[in-house]
């Protein structure tokens, strides 16, 4: 089965922060409560400065986003430790991030929960793609193409499995690292 | 035995992992000497915790896991006070001993009484303040141990010579079930100090330097070992306040040598609290391998300033007179410990604020301590409200970070704010559209005073 996601892309510049992912007044939500887990997706990116990004990336009253894939400079997922970051992404609906770089807090988190797959990028795709271009990421050969044109993604290595598997968990018990249920 | 040639973070993940020798890039699973989660990440971590493990699983050792609710306390947001309450049912439920708790009531429940105001304390008689300023205080930080946090500023125990860092919930509800993490040996990055710092420059001003530097994802991945003559001038609160910052350049953890410094102050809380008394400090080998080795001469930095929007946006404080302020901040982890309330002071003291300024301490201690501390028959705590500062009995992490919109300091419109905090992204501290200016004490004192960027030298002779 071929496994690929087609969408319009959400394009922000370095040094997204988690606080303009997910701003601190919304750290109340706790998301393993499962109403919280989806008003976290509601409020994605919500701390993006308006004057930077006049585009919603949910749109107002909406949980979901039009944006699966989000295209991103460097230091991605920047700043606090909380798992609310990923979570809030991949609870509004967005598979993949794909960055020129990430943060290692983020980057770790978003392994552990299988929320969204972060991809590094070689090329600075935020200043080549504009948000509302249409984009394919396809998985198995770690290409995105956008515009005509097909870029190469860093492929995943050793955190993929764990990701396909549905966080760190799911994978341990898969792989017999603990008791399955 | 754990071999020689390897840098401080190698040797205590080695000797966690139980190897002889571990390098960058391996994988090892640690055992975990301390886990600490707070308000914001703790109900989701046991969350995770009771999905995984079932709901009548029990931690894998009590007397290892810590919890400190500080961020989002003086509030009357219902489910911030929520929020604690589900960390009190699962340290009763659990049996955990170590839990600072907002009342004194094992069966309560919190509610911040909005008619008593933000300034006089509303806590009871356990309840501590931040979280990396506790650990410390309470006897919960020791050489040569590995602490995890669900918090990105975990990274401040370094100075105690341990690896510490920050993980998220699914991390941390892994280690309550099974006292292990999966984590990848970083490369090493020393930062070699030399000298002393001269009149007017702070601990701060030290890591806003090299952060600058090395730029804002400039450790990424990695550990900041910080080395050196320089080093061993400082006061533990300093090699705190940079060890902090680690995170701000994208750093895995920052950590110090061990030296009689760290020893005493260790052994005096320990036995003060009860936690556990023994441990071993790595050692610096002479021989070492790491990916950036820079000699920074510490007598000739100058007051600095990150400015907005993030913590490697460096400018010194003498070149940005022009720069006028809304509003001045001391407070956090970072900058609200007792010493740097006590630098602010000699900055403002016998002077009036021309801004509006709010202090927040980060600890009970540091209330105490502020209003213990006497100048010429004054207390602290007089000396600083009476040169017009909004001080709060109530300690915790407020405005550093944002939070609920009645928090106590929060940018709740544009503006510009500097502030002895760690972080200024875009919203930190509340409006998105608000500018922070990160500092040291002393510079966002002089600062408080004109209303504009200001070299503290301009009052410090």
């Amino acid at each position: 089965m071929a496994h690929t996601v087609t969408s319009p892309v959400y394009v922000v510049q370095d040094n997204i922060d988690t606080d303009q992912i997910i701003p601190a007044q919304y750290l109340t939500l706790v998301p393993t409560i499962a109403e919280e887990y989806i008003k976290l997706g509601s409020y994605a990116l919500i701390g993006l400065p308006d004057s930077l990004y006049p585009e919603r990336f949910v749109a107002e009253g909406a949980s979901h986003t039009e944006y699966k894939i989000v295209i991103a400079g460097r230091n991605f997922g920047c700043g606090s430790s909380r798992e609310h970051a990923p979570i809030a992404l991949g609870a509004a609906g967005v598979e993949a991030v794909v960055a020129e770089s990430f943060a290692r807090i983020f980057f770790r988190n978003c392994v552990a929960t299988g929320e969204i797959y972060p991809y590094d990028t070689p090329v600075r795709l935020s200043e080549i793609v504009k948000t509302g271009d249409v984009a394919t990421l396809d998985f198995d050969t770690d290409t995105l193409t956008v515009n005509g044109t097909a870029y190469s993604l860093k492929p995943l290595g050793e955190v993929r499995p764990v990701i396909d598997a549905g966080g760190i968990f799911n994978f341990a018990r898969q792989s017999g690292m603990i008791a399955s249920r | 035995m754990i071999k020689t040639l390897m840098t401080l973070t190698e040797k205590v993940l080695a000797r966690a992992s139980g190897k002889t020798h571990v390098q960058p890039g391996d994988n090892v699973w640690v055992g975990v000497d301390t886990l600490m989660t707070h308000d914001v990440c703790g109900p989701g971590t046991i969350g995770v915790f009771k999905r995984e493990f079932g709901k009548d699983a029990k931690v894998w050792d009590r007397n290892k896991v810590v919890i400190i609710p500080d961020h989002y306390i003086f509030t009357s947001d219902s489910m911030s006070n929520r929020n604690v309450d589900i960390l009190r049912d699962f340290v009763r439920e659990q049996g955990l001993p170590y839990f600072y708790d907002v009342i004194d009531d094992p069966n309560g429940n919190w509610t911040f009484d909005t008619s008593k105001g933000q300034l006089s304390r509303q806590y009871g008689s356990r309840y501590t303040g931040v979280c990396h300023t506790t650990l410390p205080w309470k006897g919960h930080t020791r050489p040569g141990e590995i602490l995890f946090g669900t918090d990105s500023h975990t990274c401040m125990a370094g100075a105690f010579n341990q690896f510490a860092t920050g993980i998220g919930n699914t991390d941390a509800g892994f280690i309550l079930g099974t006292g292990k993490l999966l984590i990848k040996v970083p490369e090493t990055m020393r930062f070699f100090l030399e000298g002393a710092l001269p009149a007017g420059v702070m601990a701060k001003d030290v890591i806003l330097h090299v952060i600058g530097e090395i730029g804002f994802d400039g450790a990424t991945y990695k550990a900041m070992q910080w080395e050196g003559p320089g080093v061993y001038t400082m006061s533990m609160d300093d090699r705190m306040t940079i060890a902090n910052m680690a995170i701000e350049a994208g750093g895995k953890n920052g950590i110090f040598p061990c030296d009689q410094k760290t020893l005493d102050y260790v052994r005096e809380r320990v036995s003060e609290n009860g936690t556990k008394q023994d441990f071993e400090p790595v050692e610096l080998d002479r021989e070492q391998s790491f990916s950036y080795d820079k000699v920074f001469d510490l007598s000739k930095l100058e007051p600095t300033v990150a400015c907005h929007p993030d913590p490697g946006n460096r400018k010194l404080a003498k070149e940005m007179g022009n720069v006028s302020l809304d509003r001045a901040y001391i407070g956090s982890c970072t900058g609200g410990k007792t010493s740097d309330f006590l630098a602010f002071a000699e900055v403002v003291r016998g002077k009036t604020v021309k801004i509006d300024t709010f202090g927040v301490p980060a600890t009970t201690k540091v209330v105490r301590e502020l209003k213990e501390t006497m100048w010429d028959g004054l207390s602290v705590w007089q000396i600083l409200e009476s040169s017009g500062v909004r001080l709060t009995e109530n300690a915790s992490c407020a405005a550093c970070l944002g939070g609920p919109v009645d928090t106590f300091g929060r940018l709740n419109q544009p503006m510009k704010c500097i502030s002895a905090t760690n972080r200024n992204f875009p919203g930190r501290m509340g409006n998105k559209e608000s500018q922070v200016f990160l500092a040291s004490p002393y510079t966002v004192a002089a600062s408080a005073l004109t209303g504009r960027i200001t070299d503290p030298r301009e009052f410090i002779s």
